[in-house]
């Protein structure tokens, strides 16, 4: 019987591995990807003090502190089911059924898809299976592409793959269709650019960021975006392009784009071919959580936090007694944070197996303390409401408690 | 063909790691130790690695971390394997996802649906026939 599983080795699942280890606690780290460092491994990109954040060194790190540890990471281990056990929880996986007292759940996130005409074809991916392709496979995923979906990750992506060498073509949005809306939508994708204008080089993003946060400001920007998009990095982003199809027999071999009006429509005779062999799609990032469902964790929806969150309180305990999540399962925001959350679910584990001392009170407060300052200090935001989203959280926690 | 990121600016060189062979669809491919099933083929230029089962559509990897299953393969004779979370291994015999026979698959005319189970068989066994894929 163990005292922990830790279902996900990202920066979360880690983190609260060493905590519990350093308590002595009894922990397994299970993970279906064949090497640790969950979404951490690919992560590529400059801080605004010049330094890089490189999530394979990052990932380093943090196994390094596991080993001397001795904490037990099992990799290409999937769980696909949860009981609830007179001892705790029974967790099914394809390598046996595993018993433990307490149950982290850290699985991350996953990301949306996108559907356009074509998207099914080989060469069509995910952005994320790019990243991943590139900083942790050290594959090319194409000579020369095209990133459908403008967002926070799909420029930092687009960054790192100019970084390896390859080539692409321009950031658009996907035609609007009616699962797409959010992210084919030029206003509303103009609304996010704001949040990414730390990012970019770009003297006009800067500026334009500026007065965008104003309403009619954003309209005239949106109305005026330049024909050939704004450049960062030298890549043409287009917010007023989209495209409408990917075409090709067995693969990728081009796509049309077209010009759209502010509201997203398409503008008749604009149509253009673009060659490319590969295409990736950034539908943006929710919370990957079913097994929370699974095991009969409350859920509640909050747009703030990317979806389905699983009801969990600031110390990332759930109403389940013995049932903790930590990471982008509670809401999506950069590693660092899910890192920091990891921390402190693994405090609150020990809190529960050990005597409650005024050194792990200590403890405990400062971890809490530590996931906020560094909400507030992160580079990567990928919603700018996410302290109102927690707060939100915080209610639902109460409320469903005192039912 | 090679779409190895041999040197990246940040990252640094790649490492040097050990070859492994393997088989796709019976013809022969090398990788390396600590190559996916999915960034093995890849890196040799294979972007289809299934059909669609009832379609015939190709498909490939899609999300590259364990999520989507579009790179659902048979791995030494197990079917479903994934190929994005699996570590290559020296000698496995890879096979790509096929197109199968949709027996219950509507034409068009519901009155052609199978009404009981031996029905349902004896279409089985014609669609086998007729179906020069099978
Ligand atoms: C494709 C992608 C790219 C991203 N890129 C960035 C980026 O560039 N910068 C950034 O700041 N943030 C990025 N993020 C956000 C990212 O989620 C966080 O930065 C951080 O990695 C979250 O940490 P975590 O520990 O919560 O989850 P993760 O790092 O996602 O780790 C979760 C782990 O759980 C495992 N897992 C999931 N389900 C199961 C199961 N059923 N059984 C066994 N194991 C399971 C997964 O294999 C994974 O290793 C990205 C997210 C995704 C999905
Ligand atoms: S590509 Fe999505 S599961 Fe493998």
């Amino acid at each position: 019987m163990l005292d922990v599983l830790i279902i996900g080795a990202g920066p979360a699942g880690l983190s609260a591995a060493n905590a519990c280890r350093e308590w002595d606690l009894n922990v397994l780290v299970i993970d279906e990807f064949p090497q640790p460092g969950g979404r951490l491994l690919g992560q590529l990109h400059q801080e605004p003090n010049g330094k890089w954040w490189n999530g394979i060194e990052e990932t380093r790190m943090l196994l390094e502190k596991a080993d001397a540890l001795g904490a037990d990471i099992r990799c290409g281990l999937s769980a696909f089911h949860i009981e609830k056990a007179s001892h705790g929880f029974s967790v099914y996986t394809n390598q046996g059924v595993f018993d433990t007292a307490n149950l982290l759940i850290a699985t991350g996130a996953a990301e949306s898809p996108v559907p356009i005409p074509g998207w099914t074809l080989p060469g069509v991916m995910s952005i994320g299976a790019a990243q991943v392709m590139t900083n942790v496979h050290r594959v090319r995923v194409g000579n020369r592409g095209i990133i459908v979906g403008v967002n926070v990750l799909s420029a930092a992506i687009a960054r790192e793959l100019q970084l390896a060498g390859v080539e692409i073509h321009s950031m658009a949005l996907p035609a609007l269709n009616i699962v797409n809306e959010e992210h084919g939508h030029p206003r509303k994708v103009m609304e996010r650019l704001v949040r990414m204008a730390h990012l970019a080089p770009s003297a006009w993003i800067r500026f334009g960021s500026q007065f965008a946060k104003i309403d009619w400001m954003r309209n005239l920007a949106v109305k005026f975006y330049p024909k050939h998009g704004v450049k960062m990095w030298g890549l043409p982003i287009h917010i007023r392009k989209a495209v409408t199809e990917i075409c090709g027999k067995d693969q990728v071999e081009a796509v049309t784009i077209c010009d759209i009006t502010a509201e997203g429509e398409r503008i008749p005779g604009t149509e253009q071919t673009i060659e490319v062999d590969f295409v990736c799609i950034a539908g943006g990032l929710y919370p990957l959580a079913e097994l929370a469902a699974v095991i009969g964790c409350p859920f509640q929806y909050i747009e703030e936090l990317g979806g389905h969150v699983p009801v969990h309180n600031e110390q990332m305990e759930t109403p389940l007694e013995g049932l903790y999540v930590a990471g982008n399962i509670t809401g999506i925001e950069s590693a660092k944070v899910a890192r920091a959350q990891g921390a402190l679910a693994g405090l609150s584990i020990v809190k529960r197996m050990c005597r409650e001392s005024e050194d792990l009170k200590q403890k405990i407060h400062e971890a809490k303390q530590n996931v906020r300052t560094i909400r507030e200090q992160v580079t990567i935001q990928f919603h700018p409401g996410i302290h109102q989203g927690r707060l939100k959280m915080e209610t639902v926690f109460k409320e469903v408690c005192d039912q | 063909m090679n779409n190895r990121i041999v040197d990246h600016p940040i990252l640094g060189k790649i490492k040097e790691r050990k070859v492994i062979s393997f088989t796709f669809d019976g013809k022969k491919y090398t990788g390396y130790e600590g190559d996916t099933i999915a960034s093995a083929l890849l890196a040799n230029g294979i972007r289809k690695l299934r059909v669609h089962e009832e379609s015939g559509n190709p498909r490939g990897i899609y999300c590259n971390i364990g999520h989507c299953f579009e790179c659902r393969l048979t791995v030494d004779q197990e079917p479903g394997v994934r190929a994005c979370l699996t570590q290559l291994q020296e000698n496995m015999v890879i096979e790509s996802g096929k197109r199968l026979p949709a027996p219950l698959k509507s034409e068009g005319n519901r009155d052609d649906l199978p009404r009981n189970y031996a029905e349902f068989a004896k279409k089985y066994e014609e669609s086998k026939e007729d179906d020069p894929r099978a």
